[in-house]
């Protein structure tokens, strides 16, 4: 292009701008709330709530919502750490195993009898170990976070196994009364996993919208190119992320133990399915770059309804993975109509 | 005013030499165009600029006083700035993210530190405003276009108090109305007294904004000259070997 021919473009340009404006307006507070994934499974999720409510006369029962809340936030807890890996853009299929692995820890020590500090403190320390080696795996050696977790998706099940000889445990030594009242008890009518849960929400939320931390999980996820070159510490992010969601897997593993009273070596099978099922359900890309806390929180909860309603509305439970793996297919399906609409 | 200074600079990659002996003076406030064919060893030059890699001889000296880079961190440190090519941005984040990426604010109770979003906002728009780019710090930059986008990329530079800025094909990817808008972004960081490397391989944009061309061809510089005694025909010739130096 000659600069005679730019030149008069120029000169046009100001008559030119509104036209040539590539602003988009200023976003209404409705379409930002339109654009978010969390508000449409939200919605859904609302909907399904209502017509269980009135569609069966068991849905809505205390009984039945202090089992659902309890039920999803077993996932919802480990959701919260899948979001935090998926929004760099990796994934952690090792979750399940762990849940598994650090009951079985906490099993073994507090069945030698040692409290449940020591049996607590021994499991999420394995568990911080196990994520901290993915971590160390995907960030240092730069091996595909896919590998590395389905590696330790068997290596982490196979030491539980080791670990207890493949035996079930169910008595737990001096503060057996502590570990069931942890999992399986309630405060102020509240699940006691719920309320674990409702806080590690709040925590995450934080730190992913007022840390430097955040931040750079985020950037990390957009353009590990870009962030590199802006100074971003990315392979410490990255082993946190993977540290993170293997602390949420552990977590979850001690309250889980403490609602069912033993450990066996099948605890947690299969669960990272319903764990990145919910993270993405709940708006995270499997491409990086985004994700909230709050969606995991909601996907959990989608998920568990649909599973919920099914049981009560009499449906056979072997169409379960039917329905909750065609919502993940919908949910990512309404997510890509979406994105051509906005597309530029 | 010489601000910087390459001497006599060759950089061996094996048995490839990749510069022969290039010298090279950067002036406040003055864009020099640094042109080339591919493989020239523009890019070579401006990685040594950018502190990627050291020359295997020859000096660089900022202010008259040497200095080595080792990491292009060093570089930064010493008021080197770069917008690369593929302007390495961040498509999900806000531009003011973006341009506070890897230095956020952050306001602190005690020990707890929180991010400093709205002082983050107010100074990217401020930047923004020095530079008169139309680019709004919250907008994702994912929704932006060419020229907003290298808007966002400069005012990353603008944040620390940089000398020199090197710009790698800065109008390489974008519409003419955006070209238009770099162009008159890069006099604007002339004027506040900048050193400018300008690489580019579209002819038009060094003749309307550079103060001084430097040719490079095989590794070895063939022309250093003021842009008003030269011509695009001259540079041509230059670059493919037509005319043999000037």
């Amino acid at each position: 292009m000659g600069p005679e021919i730019r030149d008069a473009l120029a000169s046009e340009a100001p008559a030119l701008r509104p036209l040539l404006r590539s602003n988009p307006p200023a976003e209404s507070p409705l379409s930002w709330l339109l654009s978010r994934q969390t508000f449409w499974v939200f919605l859904v999720t609302v909907i399904a709530f209502v017509v269980l409510t009135l569609a069966t006369d068991s849905f809505a029962t205390q009984q039945n919502l202090f089992n659902v809340t309890r039920n999803f936030a077993f996932v919802a807890i480990i959701a919260l750490g899948m979001t935090a890996v998926i929004i760099t853009g990796g994934i952690d299929l090792s979750v399940g195993s762990l849940v598994c692995l650090t009951g079985m820890v906490l099993g073994v020590v507090m069945n030698a009898g040692f409290g449940i500090w020591a049996g607590a403190g021994a499991g999420l320390l394995v568990a911080l170990a196990v994520g901290a080696i993915n971590g160390l795996l995907i960030a240092y050696v730069g091996m595909p976070p896919f590998v590395v977790t389905l590696g330790m998706l068997a290596i982490a099940r196979s030491l539980a196994m080791v670990a207890s000889n493949n035996r079930m445990i169910y008595t737990f030594g001096p503060d057996q009364a502590d570990l069931l009242r942890l999992g399986g008890g309630t405060t102020l009518g509240i699940a006691n996993p719920v309320i674990v849960l409702v806080v590690l929400t709040l925590v995450t939320g934080y730190l992913f919208r007022w840390t430097q931390w955040g931040r750079h999980v985020f950037a990390v996820g957009g353009n590990e190119q870009a962030a590199m070159l802006a100074g971003v510490p990315v392979r410490w992010i990255k082993i946190s992320v993977y540290m993170i969601a293997a602390l949420t897997a552990g977590i979850t593993g001690v309250l889980e133990v403490g609602w069912l009273g033993a450990v066996t070596t099948n605890l947690g099978q299969s669960m990272e399915l319903a764990v990145i099922a919910a993270a993405v359900i709940g708006g995270a890309h499997l491409s990086g770059g985004t994700g909230t806390a709050l969606g995991a929180v909601i996907g959990a909860a989608l998920i568990e309804i649909i599973r919920n309603s099914l049981l009560l509305l009499g449906v056979d439970a072997f169409w379960q993975g039917t329905f909750v793996g065609s919502f993940i297919v919908l949910a990512v399906m309404f997510d890509r109509l979406r994105g051509w609409r906005f597309a530029d | 005013m010489q601000l910087f200074e390459l001497r006599n600079i060759s950089k061996n990659f094996g048995a490839i030499q990749a510069l022969a002996n290039v010298s090279v003076t950067l002036e406040r406030g003055q864009v020099v165009g640094l042109m080339g064919d591919n493989g020239a060893g523009k890019s070579t030059l401006v990685k040594i600029i950018a502190g990627n890699f050291p020359p295997t001889h020859g000096t660089l000296a900022i202010d008259g006083r040497p200095i080595t880079f080792h990491k292009p961190i060093e570089a930064r440190e010493a008021g080197v700035e770069i917008v690369y090519q593929d302007l390495a941005l961040c498509d999900n984040l806000t531009a003011a993210a973006n341009v506070f990426l890897g230095r956020e604010l952050r306001i602190g109770f005690g020990p707890l530190h929180v991010l400093d979003h709205g002082g983050m906002v107010r100074r990217t728009a401020l930047l923004f405003q020095e530079l008169k780019a139309e680019t709004r710090p919250r907008d994702l930059v994912r929704r932006m276009s060419g020229g907003q986008r290298q808007a966002v990329a400069i005012a990353r530079t603008r944040l620390s108090d940089a000398k020199i800025l090197l710009m790698d094909e800065p109008t390489a990817a974008i519409s003419v109305r955006q070209v238009t808008e770099v162009l008159n972004l890069i006099r604007r960081l002339r004027e506040q007294g900048l050193a400018i490397v300008l690489v580019s391989h579209r002819m038009p944009d060094v003749f309307s904004v550079a103060d001084r061309i430097v040719v490079l061809r095989r590794g070895r510089k063939v022309a250093d000259k003021s842009i008003a005694n030269s011509t695009p025909e001259e540079v041509t010739g230059l670059i493919t070997g037509a005319i043999d130096g000037a």
